[in-house]
């Protein structure tokens, strides 16, 4: 009996978390890969028809809005890495004593509402704003110049919104380094450069690849940012789902739509798991 | 008062030709700030390590030894003194541009890259030839005994083979030095006990000097040409690892290095070179005096080692037991036996003396098949003169 009630613990451990995402996650993933397969509408309702036109009919109209999101997921996934390695080097190794409290300062912003942060961005770059009205009131600006209704300014609320999911990860394996390894490297006449080169940057690749996929994903789908921020030109695909979704009850479009993002994320992060996750690929970097 | 022995120089080795030391400190200081505080860590040290020699520096946790290496490698810079190597003032030279390895407490290797690569480290920065490094790792891999293993991961290696890799990656560099920080430190005795005839095998066959932290005396007697005892920063005794242990500078050095049997007493008599102490009644001890005065009256610690030390339930040299003018010229002490350790090939009988002393005494058990004595037993100790071996100033 005691040996039968060891054997079953951590399938009891497993069955709270299991049951959590079977009920919220599984079923609802079933249930909207179904609907994406449906046709019908508002009035006679719909029905599993195995229609997969959806899915070349979603590419059809919106291929160029999915292509859009992919590419702003990707810049703003790169000047993630660009702007958060640096913060993330120097809490790890200069921050001393204060490591926690340079974390903190750096995550406070993420304490308030998502939508609040956009929002306010949206009023600091206006285009008579704090920021833009006194610059182009100096001449230091043209007068039509504008920021807000733009792919930058929409990269740049992306990058901002996520940036906390890039340093941590980088953070906790370049603090996770055993300081020896890098005085063991100069100590073996390597110099500054070389010593991040050969050791302290392949030895935090796993950070920079957790951090990557923490941010390109939800990056690429967000829609908040695209909303606030861009104008009808810089649409993501996240706002065509949604509108889909709420506004044009085309339930089994945006279904499909969903789907197809889906895929195209995950084939993306596998490839890239595959360039990028192996041995080799940091043993080539010490070498 | 102790004499320092020359260190060995060898002749047979592509860095000789002259006979400068291979490291030297002189006057080396290192002090610290933290929370507003000076604190020193290293406080004033003169030391000459020769070309090709086994060099410890031994100390308790705390004592600056691994400060004292951490200066020669580069990692820290004194705040006072200057650290030479081969002649040559390397105090300004950082760590990268300094001809000695390291191999650290915990080896550091570098996770990410094979056993080939990390060996081939200090190579490839250094530009050696493709060609070349292939041979020279392959040598060094032989050396340590790690032949056929060059593509694992040194997570995927045991921690006496990592201790091996990180030993060939420095030495495959042919430095000048070899700098230790207690690389054995993480392995079971056993393994120690192996890798310290290694160590000591690799560095005959290398002829690089070593210089070896370590915190463990019997480890820096059994390997060390020369052992320095280190103690709050200064060099408490400077010499072999027979001089350090038959003739203790300090106290300090006395307790720190094998068992000591540490005693004290007032000088009754002076004779000659030697020192009569009355212990304990109807005891009494020898001690040589080695060229100090001492006068009647004075106290005097002396220490005594307990393979020295002879055990009987008689008083040593017939019957004469109680007066100071019996048939034993030597030392004899009236003691009681208090515990008995029964070691295998030796037995540790630890008594109480006449005067109140806790004393080891080691005994081989090559031909007495039972104890001499049981604990509560009143028994004899004695020992030679020469045995006796007084200490500091007192």
């Amino acid at each position: 009996m005691r040996r039968l009630r060891g054997a079953l613990t951590p399938y009891l451990l497993m069955l709270p978390a299991g049951l959590w995402l079977l009920v919220f996650f599984a079923i609802p993933l079933v249930y909207m890969a179904s609907v994406s397969l449906m046709t019908g509408n508002l009035i006679d309702g719909w029905k599993l028809t195995w229609h997969w036109q959806n899915y070349t009919e979603g590419l059809d109209v919106y291929g160029d809005k999915l292509l859009r999101s992919l590419w702003y997921g990707l810049i703003a996934t790169v000047a993630c890495i660009v702007l958060a390695y640096p913060a993330a080097y120097w809490i790890a190794f200069k921050g001393g004593r204060h490591k926690s409290t340079w974390l903190f300062l750096l995550l406070l912003p993420f304490f308030v509402s998502f939508v609040l942060r956009t929002i306010s961005w949206k009023l600091v770059l206006t285009d008579n704003g704090p920021i833009l009205g006194p610059l182009k009131s100096w001449g230091l600006l043209p007068d039509g110049f504008h920021v807000l209704d733009s792919g930058f300014a929409v990269i740049s609320g992306l990058t901002y919104n996520f940036l906390p999911f890039m340093v941590l990860p980088i953070y906790v394996a370049l603090e996770r380094i055993d300081y020896r390894t890098i005085e063991a490297a100069y100590d073996l006449y390597a110099g500054r450069v070389e010593v991040f080169r050969r050791v302290v940057l392949p030895l935090s690749l796993p950070g920079v690849f957790a951090g990557v996929i923490m941010t390109f994903v939800p990056v690429t789908s967000d829609y908040v940012n695209a909303q606030v921020l861009g104008g009808p030109g810089n649409t993501m695909i996240g706002n065509v789902i949604q509108a889909e979704y709420f506004t044009n009850s085309n339930y089994h479009t945006a279904s499909a739509l969903s789907f197809t993002l889906m895929a195209l994320l995950l084939i993306g992060i596998f490839a890239y798991a595959r360039a990028l996750g192996t041995k080799d690929v940091l043993e080539a970097a010490g070498r | 008062m102790t004499e320092t022995s020359h260190p060995p120089v060898r002749d047979d080795q592509e860095t000789s030709g002259s006979a400068l030391p291979a490291i030297e400190l002189t006057g080396v200081m290192k002090e610290y700030h933290a929370h507003g505080e000076k604190v020193a860590a290293v406080r004033g040290i003169d030391l000459a390590i020769g070309q090709g020699e086994f060099f410890s520096l031994l100390g308790p946790s705390g004592c600056g030894k691994t400060t004292t290496m951490r200066m020669i490698a580069g990692f820290e810079e004194p705040t006072g003194g200057e650290v030479l190597l081969n002649g040559k003032p390397v105090t300004d030279v950082p760590a990268n541009k300094r001809d000695v390895n390291m191999v650290f407490q915990s080896y550091a290797l570098f996770p990410h890259m094979s056993v080939f690569e990390n060996v081939a480290f200090g190579l490839r920065r250094k530009g050696v030839a493709k060609d070349e490094i292939r041979r020279r790792v392959a040598a060094m891999l032989d050396i340590v005994d790690l032949a056929g293993r060059e593509k694992r991961r040194p997570g995927e290696l045991s921690g006496g083979q990592q201790q091996r890799v990180a030993l060939a990656r420095a030495l495959v560099n042919r430095p000048r030095a070899l700098l230790l920080d207690e690389p054995l430190g993480a392995l079971d005795l056993k393994l120690r006990q192996h890798m310290q005839v290694e160590l000591k095998r690799i560095q005959r066959e290398v002829g690089i000097t070593f210089v070896y932290v370590t915190h463990d005396q019997s480890e820096a007697l059994t390997m060390s040409d020369r052992i320095a005892v280190m103690n709050d920063g200064r060099i408490e005794q400077l010499g072999s690892p027979r001089e350090i242990y038959e003739r203790p500078a300090s106290k300090f050095v006395a307790g720190f290095i094998g068992t000591s049997n540490l005693l004290a007493g007032e000088i009754g008599e002076v004779r000659d070179t030697e020192a009569f102490i009355t212990y304990g009644g109807d005891g009494q001890i020898v001690v040589p005096l080695d060229g100090r005065t001492a006068a009647p009256g004075d106290r005097l610690e002396l220490t005594v080692r307990p393979e020295k030390i002879e055990i009987a339930t008689q008083p040593p040299g017939g019957n004469g037991a109680g007066s100071a003018g019996g048939g034993y010229s030597g030392s004899r002490v009236r003691a009681k036996v208090a515990e008995v350790v029964y070691l295998g090939t030796s037995t540790n009988y630890i008594v109480t003396t006449a005067a109140g002393d806790e004393v080891t005494v080691f005994l081989q058990n090559a031909t007495n098949a039972d104890d001499i004595a049981g604990r509560g037993d009143d028994v004899w100790l004695s020992w030679e003169p020469r045995h006796s071996y007084a200490i500091g100033a007192s």
